[in-house]
């Protein structure tokens, strides 16, 4: 692949500068900042009219667009009819949406400060919890790990721990959740992680990870690292390459060590990627953090381990208990929007694009 | 300083070796010369710290890779080792008796092979008609002079943003009547709104002469599109089937919603997370996964759930490790997919 399209494909996501080779690159920006500026004039010049011949002239088009656009609108937004089961006293048995029995707002009092308050302020604290946490020794992780593979000089021994370290990526969360399940369990059941604290002397009697609800958001985002920890080092190591040489040869001529130059360079040089990936990524707090917590969860965790899609699933979905599952979904949608929103909101004034 | 040449000027020892190394070379060589030299007296000087870090840094990248791996080589060692002798433990990353009894329990069961087929038959549609469909409205949006691009596009956007949520979505398909039928895997999924606007922006990069002659010489949008644009979009369109594919490889939540109820339906990752689901409770919860042992029998063939389990954990994973080596040339561009959606 040619530079050109995969600089693109970096447009398209907001993060310009990562993918770039440095010597191009302030000649590429001051380029790319003029053409900016004539689609924007293009953008905001005369508005053609549209006008039925235009329409016919564009027929062609319009025949690719439009059929695929119904498909998006019936796919992706007719379902909020569904929505009206949250306002229902639903029964699967007693037939369509329209058979209903219609009971207001009842719903929404009782998920929230009624009888199900306790246990849905639980879920929203564990979701929270389990995303943070996450969300935190990921990033924290991903920054070191890029740091450290940017300090390796062989390139063989570095492609090989990239394309090691990628690898849990591409496995599904079922097949991770199953290979957690072994490393966690007992040391007669294979779990290699208490095999290891009992050699080493760390503990003196296994640890019973998976029945302990204190250890379980801990759990969550140690296996989230394992699977991501690589490939979240992809868009840093990007950035990195995107640092202008010069700035380093500058510092070694003013005595700057490797550790300075990590710290006061590098480090400084992937903030802005940093920061709005963090940002980016918070806006999805509310809908990260479905399988783990459904698969390692079972009864005696799972006041650690219900997050809001847990509860959606199993006691909406599997128990029937559609609406006030509905009601859950409703409300992860609306902070979803309001949360991602703000967060492309401020994403955008660090001046940074951002995809919508 | 050692390697200061001997007609420079004596310089304080707090001054790094750069400039008086520099100095003199100037005026004989080539400027670049002159970039390449400091690092090199540097390193020498910094010798003891760099070998320190470096060491420190590699055995710890060692490490990681390590612990990366670890958990699927000791899957793939219990699945190699005899199912009854797993049960008891300590297997590390190499069988302890070597058996491949497990695979053919488990290629012999009706479900699990199946399932296979039916995850690679899923997994050909849904990247078949997810890279046509989204192909297709990715060149008329990407069209300039089309009218309708903005609020098309603008709708196509937010759905990244908006989701109805998991029952009113589980509600429509069993309106549509599509409950229990292969359709419900690849009809809700033909268009990703994310992979629309990296192909849109991809083919925005084509420049508009090549389809301007093309339209001139008479063909129609279709055909533009089909016979121009597709195969200079070949390099994004790999990244993104790829990407489609794994996730579709990998879904497990669209069988248990939709096609749970028809067994030659069901999926590989679904098979799996079934068996997942009833180990944790029989093995988590009586603490030991010994209790259950044996219990397993398929053809007259004895083995042990986790031996099995393992077996089919490696089944799921291959295909996946397969690609694996094809994804790795795109990975810049293929991140992008990946990390940003989140």
């Amino acid at each position: 692949m040619t530079n050109a399209p995969v600089s693109d494909l970096v447009t398209a996501t907001g993060l310009e500068p990562a993918a770039e080779p440095a010597s191009t690159r302030s000649a590429d920006r001051k380029a790319r900042k003029a053409q900016k500026a004539r689609k924007k004039s293009v953008a905001k010049g005369p508005k053609r009219k549209i006008t039925w011949d235009i329409v016919w002239a564009q027929r062609a088009l319009l025949a690719m667009a439009v059929p695929l656009l119904l498909y998006q609108v019936l796919f992706k937004y007719v379902p909020v009819y569904g929505w009206a089961i949250a306002f229902q006293n639903y029964k699967p048995g007693r037939g369509g949406i329209f058979d209903q029995q219609w009971v207001g707002f009842d719903n929404f009092e009782k998920l929230f400060t009624g009888v199900m308050g306790e246990r849905f302020r639980q879920v929203i604290i564990n979701t929270l919890g389990q995303s943070i946490l996450t969300l935190v020794v990921g990033t924290f992780g991903a920054i070191i790990l890029a740091l450290l593979l940017n300090e390796v000089k062989n390139l063989g021994f570095k492609r090989v721990l990239q394309n090691i370290t990628y690898m849990p990526h591409f496995l599904s969360w079922v097949i991770v959740a199953s290979l957690a399940a072994v490393a966690l369990s007992l040391p007669n059941s294979g779990g290699f992680i208490n095999q290891f604290l009992l050699a080493v002397g760390i503990v003196d009697e296994p640890v019973m990870f998976l029945t302990e609800p204190n250890y379980f958001w801990g759990i969550v985002a140690g296996t989230s690292l394992w699977k991501e920890l690589g490939w979240n080092t992809i868009l840093y190591l990007a950035a990195i390459t995107a640092i202008d040489p010069a700035l380093y040869e500058a510092a070694e001529v003013d005595g700057a060590g490797r550790y300075r130059k990590m710290w006061n360079i590098t480090l400084p040089g992937i903030m802005p990627t940093i920061v709005v990936l963090l940002i980016i990524n918070s806006g999805w707090i509310l809908s990260t953090n479905f399988e783990l917590p459904y698969f390692l969860g079972n009864g005696l965790i799972s006041e650690r381990a219900e997050t809001i899609d847990v509860f959606v699933l199993r006691y909406g979905y599997q128990l029937g208990n559609y609406s006030l599952a509905v009601v859950a979904g409703i409300f992860k949608t609306i902070v979803a929007i309001i949360l991602v929103g703000s967060a492309n909101q401020a994403a955008k004034r660090m001046n940074q694009e951002t995809l919508v | 300083m050692s390697s200061t040449p001997v007609g420079a000027p004596v310089q304080p020892v707090a001054q790094p070796g750069a400039e008086p190394a520099a100095k003199p070379l100037a005026t004989l060589v080539a400027r670049p010369l002159i970039r390449r030299k400091p690092p090199k007296t540097r390193r020498k000087k910094l010798t003891t710290e760099h070998v320190l870090f470096t060491t420190a840094n590699t055995t710890f990248l060692i490490v990681l890779a390590a612990v990366t791996l670890y958990p699927l080589l000791n899957t793939l060692a219990i699945s190699l080792n005899d199912g009854m002798d797993a049960v008891r433990g300590g297997i590390g990353i190499w069988p302890r008796v070597f058996s491949l009894k497990n695979y053919e329990v488990v290629l012999n069961m009706d479900t699990i092979y199946k399932a296979f087929f039916m995850s690679v038959l899923k997994t050909v549609v849904v990247v078949a008609t997810n890279l046509f469909f989204t192909s297709m409205l990715a060149y008329a949006l990407s069209r300039s002079e089309f009218v309708f691009r903005r609020p098309i596009t603008l709708i196509f956007v937010l759905t990244m943003y908006f989701d109805a949520g998991l029952i009113p979505n589980y509600l429509l398909i069993r309106d549509l009547g599509m409950l229990n039928s292969f359709q419900a895997y690849w009809v809700p999924v033909i268009i990703s709104a994310f992979n629309l606007i990296v192909l849109r922006t991809y083919m925005k990069s084509i420049p508009e002469e090549v389809i301007e002659s093309a339209r001139m010489d008479g063909a129609g949008h279709f055909r533009v599109w089909w016979q121009i644009v597709m195969p200079l979009c070949k390099p994004a369109l790999a990244v993104i089937g790829l990407f489609v594919a794994v996730g579709s490889w990998n879904a497990w939540l669209d069988t248990l919603l939709y096609n749970s109820g028809e067994q030659w339906l069901s999926t590989l990752q679904y098979e799996l997370q079934k068996l997942l689901a009833s180990s944790m409770n029989a093995g988590q919860n009586s603490g030991n996964m010994a209790n259950n042992a044996a219990s397993v029998a398929s053809g007259g063939q004895l083995t042990s759930p986790i031996a099995l389990r393992s077996a089919i954990t490696m089944v799921a994973a291959v295909p996946i490790l397969c690609v694996y080596p094809f994804l790795q040339k795109h990975f810049v561009s293929g991140l992008m997919i990946g990390s940003v959606k989140g």
